[in-house]
């Protein structure tokens, strides 16, 4: 089934990128925005039957690996009929 | 302390995929100091003996996912490890502090840079800590130039490892301006406290962005980074 895992910088963390992008937006004359925070989001095709026991095992995977979680937090989503 | 009796020293180079600054880690044990130097291939668990550890700059699995990520899981770090908690003297440069952050050796992290671009230029460092394996051999205080070349250098930490760092002597290095002060324009990638440069609470890990490696001998114009490498054959034991 299909995992979605969203990776993002921590609330309160610096995010250069998002400030980056969150400027040149205002510079397009998108003069709503306030803030943007850039993250990055993986999507695994993930063997198994049971939604909980995938989640479980993203969430070890964002902890182990995709995410690096002294900056970045994350979310899981599993889309069991993808 | 005779020459003929002195046992010559090692130190072990690992390379990474994608690491570059090996060679020149590798020409500052041999030519430069006079001692052994080994590669050891990221693949391989083997220090070779080694008295100090180096893991060099570059781009080790070519940054993927984040700087470090991917190296953190190389056959060899299981054995830097064991070599960093026996008390071996581990240093880790620009990319090679970024694998010992993500491997968890130190403590923190880096983002990109506040200016979001690649900064290659020469920086002023102050000395915070002359305790260290690496930092021995210079005085607190003291201000050095070593040059700096890297994207993701803006360090950072939670409140509480921070708190940590600076009152247990983790800050090794600070960057500054001429004057030896600590100030916004002195630092050149928003590192949190003008942090460049970090160390377990032994002294005997340290990382830092800056490239002891490439300012190592008066060829190069600056020899100010050779110190790091000397302090670390000063700590040895006889």
């Amino acid at each position: 089934m299909r995992v979605e895992v969203r990776v993002y910088p921590k609330q309160g963390v610096l995010d250069p990128q998002g400030k980056a992008i969150a400027s040149a937006l205002g510079r397009l004359g998108h003069a709503t925005v306030e803030d943007v925070r850039a993250g990055k989001i993986f999507f695994l095709d993930v063997r198994g039957e049971d939604p909980v026991a995938v989640e479980a095992e993203a969430r070890k995977m964002a902890e182990e690996l995709l995410a690096n979680t002294v900056i970045e937090g994350y979310d899981v989503r599993v889309r069991p009929e993808a | 302390m005779s020459a003929v009796s002195a046992p010559k020293r090692k130190f072990a180079i690992v390379v990474f995929p994608g690491s570059n600054c090996d060679q020149d880690c590798y020409h500052v044990a041999r030519e430069l100091l006079g001692c052994e130097a080994e590669f050891v291939w990221h693949q391989d668990t083997d220090l070779k003996g080694a008295d100090v550890v180096i893991l060099p700059g570059g781009f080790a699995y070519g940054d993927y996912l984040r700087a470090g990520a991917l190296a953190r899981f190389s056959p060899v770090m299981e054995s830097v490890e064991r070599f960093a908690a026996d008390g071996g003297a581990v240093l880790g440069i620009c990319n090679g502090f970024q694998v010992l952050l993500e491997a968890g050796l130190l403590p923190g992290a880096v983002r990109v840079n506040r200016g979001l671009r690649y900064v290659c230029k020469d920086v002023h460092l102050r000395v915070e800590n002359a305790g260290t394996a690496f930092t021995r051999l210079y005085r607190a205080g003291e201000v050095v130039t070593m040059p700096i070349g890297h994207m993701e250098g803006n360090y950072t930490a939670p409140p509480e490892t921070l708190t940590d760092l600076e009152y247990s002597g983790g800050v090794v290095f600070r960057y500054c301006d001429s004057e030896g002060r600590v100030t916004d324009e002195a630092n050149p990638n928003g590192a949190t406290a003008g942090i460049a440069g970090i160390s377990n609470r032994e002294g005997n890990v340290v990382g830092l962005m800056p490239h002891p490696d490439r300012c190592a001998e008066g060829l190069l114009g600056n020899d100010a980074g050779r110190k790091m490498f000397e302090s670390a054959l000063a700590a040895l034991v006889p």
